[in-house]
């Protein structure tokens, strides 16, 4: 089980914890990670620079591509939205001649796109090649009396045609499984599959933060510890913008819901120091959810 | 086939008016639909349940409801498919994000005042042709794709950005919005790329998708809208955070390869924006407390020549 890792822009940036969680994780969970494999290779474009240029996307995809076929290995996303982007840049260019098209621009570097990407999610490796069973087993610090909420992310759930949910119908509960396996309760509410409005922050930030509020206020009215989502940027409204939610919406108070990356979700459970996944750097206090767990940050 | 029903009715002129959940079992043949079934009761077991249906054939649009939480037609949703493996009920709820008038029967008339707005009819200038207009073949029938629209509601019914601010124009209107900006014998482009420019319209989708999944006829309402944003930028429109956000976005990772998010908020909302950076700065330092800066020097990734003579060459042929 050796993949290429893409770590996205912002494991590299405004979410560090996200990157340190990751390896601690996948080391344990014995997912070896090549990490110089995609060390050159670009932003998938996150679906922005493809409102402007679809073509100029699926080229800098089928590069981040070929590089992990030139090094021999599937590559792993850590993010729903990296994930998501190049999915669909992959249904496109399973076209042989749009593909033939795009190598054209590749051929400088000596790189060319054969179509044999399969970019997985940790969350997907996890449920599919891992296993439940031994994610199971080899949780020290079971969370029975957590409650999580799962949030995924628009691009880890839809276009379900471009994310590979027909064949891999578990992809669609993966988040659930997960959480079930590291001994806590899944919280059911209005959230799961929803858009945490992160793309329109700096578009329309009223509407933004009104679906922070919206989820996070949801998240809390049934119950839940925290909630936890496989996509940084996800993490970085529903945390980093959660005061401005609550004061914009005026909820009574803070809502204080603290958002975990999912390896550190699993982290917990596999006995990892909160402090070495950075779970004391959040916006939104983790350090009373910690407390119920009875570890201190 | 035994097959359990759990519909949610509302009729505010009865003792019961809040909303609420009500049980049904029917038998049924595997070849049937949702839509079968909610005539089955509406027939067998209780007359007054009210829904729209007409043609039971996915063309007249008029039976798009939520079938398990999600926008569907009900005429083209199998029982069999939509039964919960776990034994459940099939729930059957109005369209989302419009005012339910009783049970599955929900107001369109905010729906249609949207479409009306991107003014959803040909408007052509200059001398009228002796025989018919003309347009390349090619052109029709990329537009084919979005005039199969049958204007159900099921984009509308899930879109998020509805959830919070009904004023947006919506999956629905915009789509057909870009079925003329898209038509070679529409001449208005100018004035409708500068009207979905305004607030309310194309810059206000969040990307969700939940339209695309929502279509019943692959209209895919969110790609046109993207097909929009393109169009009002290429046609000058570059004065709002989402074109500027969409520029530096692709600058940002054309010449260094990743995303600057240190200037991405600041660029996309203008520098020169006096309030708006003001508002920034509690949110930096919050995040600085937390060591959640971006690194504000940007460095460009290894072997980032490669990324930037695929951005230019790229960026010229748009």
């Amino acid at each position: 089980m050796r993949y290429a890792l893409f770590p996205g822009c912002v494991s590299r940036g405004a979410c560090p914890e996200l990157y340190s969680s990751t390896l601690e994780v996948c080391r344990r969970l014995g997912i070896e990670l090549d990490l110089m494999a995609m060390q050159s290779a670009s932003c998938t474009g996150s679906g922005v620079l493809q409102e402007r240029n679809e073509r100029l996307g699926d080229t800098l995809n089928a590069r981040n591509f070929a590089l992990a076929e030139k090094a021999g290995l599937p590559i792993m996303t850590i993010c729903s939205t990296c994930q998501g982007v190049m999915s669909q840049a992959n249904v496109r260019l399973q076209d042989d001649e749009y593909r033939a098209s795009i190598n054209r621009d590749l051929e400088e570097e000596g790189l060319s796109y054969n179509g044999s990407a399969d970019p997985k999610h940790m969350l997907w490796i996890i449920v599919e090649e891992v296993g439940i069973e031994k994610l199971k087993s080899l949780v020290t610090q079971p969370l029975p009396n957590m409650r999580f909420a799962p949030f995924y992310g628009c691009y880890l759930i839809r276009p379900s045609s471009a994310l590979g949910i027909g064949e891999h119908p578990e992809r669609e509960t993966s988040l659930e499984q997960v959480i079930e396996a590291v001994g806590a309760e899944v919280v059911e509410y209005g959230g799961t599959t929803a858009c945490c409005g992160f793309p329109i922050l700096t578009i329309n930030e009223s509407n933004s933060l009104k679906m922070v509020a919206t989820h996070t206020m949801d998240a809390k009215g049934r119950g839940a510890d925290a909630m936890v989502t496989p996509c940084p940027l996800c993490h970085l409204n529903l945390d980093g913008f959660q005061p401005q939610a609550a004061s914009a919406n005026s909820t009574t108070g803070a809502i204080d819901m603290p958002i975990l990356h999912l390896p550190q979700m699993i982290g917990l459970a596999l006995g990892i120091d909160p402090k070495a996944m950075r779970l004391n750097r959040h916006i939104v206090s983790t350090k009373n959810f910690l407390t119920e767990l009875a570890v201190t940050p | 086939m035994q097959v359990k029903f759990k519909i949610r009715r509302f009729d505010p002129d009865t003792d019961r008016p809040a909303s609420h959940f009500e049980d049904y079992e029917l038998e049924m043949a595997e070849a049937s639909t949702v839509l079968d079934g909610l005539i089955q009761i509406r027939e067998d077991v209780d007359g007054t349940l009210a829904l729209r249906c007409s043609c039971r054939s996915a063309i007249c649009g008029s039976c798009a409801m939520r079938i398990n939480g999600k926008g569907r037609l009900a005429c083209n949703t199998k029982v069999i498919d939509a039964m919960p493996k776990d034994g459940g009920p099939i729930v059957v709820e109005p369209a989302g994000n419009m005012k339910v008038i009783k049970d599955l029967v929900t107001d369109f008339a905010p729906f249609w005042d949207k479409v009306r707005t991107v003014q959803p009819w040909l408007q052509n200038s200059g001398p009228e042709p002796e025989a018919e207009y003309v347009a390349p073949n090619e052109d029709m029938l990329h537009l084919a794709g979005v005039m199969s629209c049958i204007m159900c509601g099921a984009c509308v019914s899930d879109c998020t950005v509805l959830e919070v601010d009904s004023s947006f124009l919506g999956p629905a209107a915009l789509a057909k919005a870009y079925r003329f900006v898209g038509d070679p014998r529409d001449d208005a482009d100018n004035d409708r790329l500068s009207a979905l420019n305004e607030a309310s319209g194309i810059w206000d989708c969040t990307r969700c998708m939940q339209c695309v999944e929502a279509c019943p006829k692959g209209v895919d309402p969110m790609g046109r809208i993207m097909s929009l944003r393109d169009k009002a930028m290429q046609a000058g429109f570059t004065n709002t955070n989402g074109a500027r956000h969409a520029t530096f976005f692709t600058n940002s990772v054309g010449h260094k390869g990743w995303i600057d998010e240190f200037q991405l908020p600041i660029r996309s909302k203008g520098v020169t924006n006096v309030k708006e950076m003001l508002k920034l700065i509690p949110v930096g330092i919050r995040a600085a407390k937390a060591g959640k800066v971006p690194n504000p020097i940007h460095k460009a990734i290894p072997g980032v020549d490669n990324v930037r003579r695929i951005h230019d060459k790229v960026e010229k042929n748009r």
